[in-house]
């Protein structure tokens, strides 16, 4: 129980965190009681507590309602932080620009005077200054066809585009060096493209489930004896698909089934088959056969008969001239 | 960090889409700013939870330290059999909850036959475990075991004295940590101004042995003593236990140097039309647009307005007398 007094009353004191650390005393041999030990607890306690509360109503204090108010010093015991320091923003691709060149940022109004009206107008929002909705005769040039308030709003479109894809790549950058400000996240929407540049259709789980059951159709048994995988539901549309015609007469249109039978029959029998003679192949034939029989006629006129001058080809050569002069003059005649 | 997806675009076809996502809501966006990490830090918020096994006195414990930090407390109920904290893989669950409820102290409570009674208190940086410390509860005394006068009892969050006691503080390695885990667990949020009239706590720890703390909360009664000083006395009111030491596991020192970083001190934001004089003190320049005297709108009830009206009222009656006296005349 014989306590070790100690000599210096160097105690820790950390007002910042009103904390008191006495590092020289001990217990050389335990109480034999707890009350004893609980006692002797305090009593040290008390000490260090009293040391502390020294420091601290000594302080310069001000007068407050509730009472008097005292600013603590900062803390001296160094504890760790819960989350690292915040690293400052990168400045964007525009800051970097405006700094090399010199541009200064200007403080914008919230109203700005609109010439058309003659009023002071917001800069955005509602009753804006440049609407536009506000413009209603733009003058055509003489040399293009394309509407210029479509134009305007293309332009703007890809305006406002052009903006966020810029806002993206800042604030991948930021992400990069781990500065992206607390209220916003960076969410992927799809997967990588690869291959073709189109991305990936999305597929809902029905169309899925449905997609076997369609492909199935292409066999000639309909798929009735393909192997099916685990958990694969019958396709909604089993075997081949056949359509048949309604029973009952539909109204309005006629009776489809009639004029299925019909064609088939005109397609046999032939009866209104306009469509089966080809009239132009008659009429060259028709022409072919007169023209044929016009000519041997002449020859017969003209030479011995036709098959003399097939045999001798030389003669032909030299009588194509003397058989043209006749035969125009004939033709002439014969109209 | 780990909650953003990021890709580097290398080559315009490999490029993954990525949107903004920001909160449409005050609420949510005023949360994510205050879970941000900061540059001067605020008290640390606490998570109470337990494991698949607790004893009655655990339970007691567990309560009785939500208790006593009340505004900055978050105790889960259920039990967890996958969080083990000093194995390698038993810590993700720790982590998830530390993300979820923005908590980066913890204190652990469970029960087994090798170690009964059994405290895990650790420290989160950036939500992955920075330090534990395990201890046993031994001698436990729960508030209610105590009798004080209930008039002098601390009030919920006002911020307490820390008195540790024992040169094994200073010498035993493991007594060093939890002193200093301790600390970070009884301190509350650092403030700059506080009231001398609400100091009314103190947590007392005296180093018992080499391995034995013995911990206690007690109420500050302030007497009158000669000076502006009080007498300080203390008055056992809260609970008290012995903390055996079991196992500790200290940082890495690569993180611990991390973690103890503090940025320089920024010089402070310059307050805008306030300037200071040596003769006259702090001015304050308030600028207030032009009156237009004559716009402003009178209210009904003004004198002048009535007896404007009583005038013209007047004049009208007079000019129907005189009308009417024409006519009569004529």
């Amino acid at each position: 129980m014989a306590m070790e007094t100690e000599s210096q009353k160097a105690f820790h004191v950390d007002v910042g965190n009103l904390l008191a650390f006495n590092p020289f005393h001990s217990f050389p041999s335990l109480p034999a009681s707890r009350d004893e030990l609980v006692k002797e607890c305090l009593h040290e306690g008390t000490k260090l507590v009293q040391a502390v509360a020294d420091s601290l109503f000594n302080l310069p204090s001000s007068e407050d309602v509730d009472g008097p108010l005292v600013k603590l010093p900062p803390p001296t015991t160094k504890l760790p932080r819960e989350k690292h320091l915040p690293k400052p923003k990168p400045p964007t691709k525009w800051e970097e620009f405006a700094k090399k060149k010199g541009i200064q940022k200007r403080k914008k109004d919230k109203v700005v005077w609109d010439e058309q009206t003659g009023t002071w107008k917001r800069r955005f929002g509602y009753d804006r200054v440049n609407d536009d909705k506000d413009i209603p005769i733009i003058e055509a040039k003489m040399t293009d066809g394309v509407d210029p308030f479509a134009k305007r709003q293309d332009e703007k479109k890809k305006r406002v585009e052009k903006q966020e894809k810029n806002r993206l790549q800042n604030l991948k950058q930021a992400a990069k060096i781990g500065a992206l400000p607390s209220h916003v996240q960076l969410a992927a929407t799809a997967l990588p493209i690869t291959g073709t540049q189109a991305p990936p259709k999305k597929v809902t789980k029905d169309e899925l489930g449905n997609v076997a059951g369609m492909a199935a159709t292409s066999t000639a048994s309909g798929g009735k004896f393909d192997r099916k995988l685990p958990g694969e539901k019958p396709a909604k549309k089993q075997g081949k698909h056949r359509k048949f015609l309604p029973v009952v007469e539909g109204s309005g249109i006629g009776s489809r089934e009639k004029e299925q039978t019909e064609s088939v029959l005109n397609k046999l029998i032939s009866k209104h088959s306009h469509e089966i003679l080809n009239v132009g192949k008659a009429v060259t034939m028709y022409n072919v056969k007169k023209e044929k029989k016009a000519r041997n006629k002449r020859n017969q006129e003209g030479k011995f008969s036709s098959a003399t001058n097939k045999l001798k080809p030389k003669k032909l050569l030299q009588k194509k001239t003397g058989k043209k002069g006749p035969v125009s003059s004939k033709k002439g005649k014969a109209k | 960090m780990h909650l953003y997806t990021l890709q580097t675009l290398r080559f315009c076809s490999s490029a993954i889409m990525m949107r903004i996502k920001t909160p449409k809501n005050g609420r949510v966006r005023r949360e994510l700013e205050k879970r941000a990490p900061k540059l001067v830090e605020t008290g640390k918020k606490t998570l109470i939870l337990q494991g698949t096994k607790t004893s009655g006195t655990l339970n007691g414990v567990l309560s009785e330290i939500y208790h006593l930090k009340k505004g900055g407390a978050v105790r889960f109920t259920r039990k967890n059999d996958n969080i083990r904290p000093f194995e390698s893989g038993g810590e993700t669950s720790l982590e998830f909850f530390s993300l979820k409820t923005d908590c980066s102290l913890f204190v652990y409570g469970s029960h087994s036959k090798k170690r009964p009674n059994n405290l895990v208190i650790g420290r989160m940086y950036d939500h992955h475990v920075y330090d534990l410390v395990e201890v046993g509860v031994e001698n436990f005394k729960s508030i209610e075991s105590f009798n004080y006068d209930k008039k002098m009892a601390p009030r919920v969050g006002s911020k307490p004295f820390i008195a540790f006691v024992g040169e094994g503080f200073e010498n035993v390695d493991e007594l060093k940590h939890l002193k200093e885990v301790l600390l970070d667990l009884l301190r509350g949020e650092v403030v700059e101004n506080i009231n001398l009239a609400g100091v009314d706590r103190a947590y007392v720890c005296t180093a018992i042995s080499s391995n034995k703390v013995y911990l206690t909360h007690c109420a500050l009664r302030l007497k009158k003593s000669g000076t502006v000083v009080p007498r300080m006395e203390l008055v056992e009111v809260g609970p008290s236990m012995d903390l055996v030491v079991r196992r500790h596991r200290l940082p890495n020192e690569g993180l611990r140097k991390e973690a103890m970083r503090t940025a320089k001190d920024q010089p402070k934001k310059k307050i805008k039309n306030v300037s200071s004089d040596a003769i006259e003190g702090t001015i304050g320049k308030i600028y207030i647009p032009d009156q237009k005297v004559g716009d402003v709108a009178l209210p009904n009830k003004a004198k002048g307005v009535k007896r404007e009206r009583r005038e013209a009222k007047k004049k009208e009656a007079n000019e129907r007398a005189s009308k009417k006296q024409k006519e009569e005349s004529e």
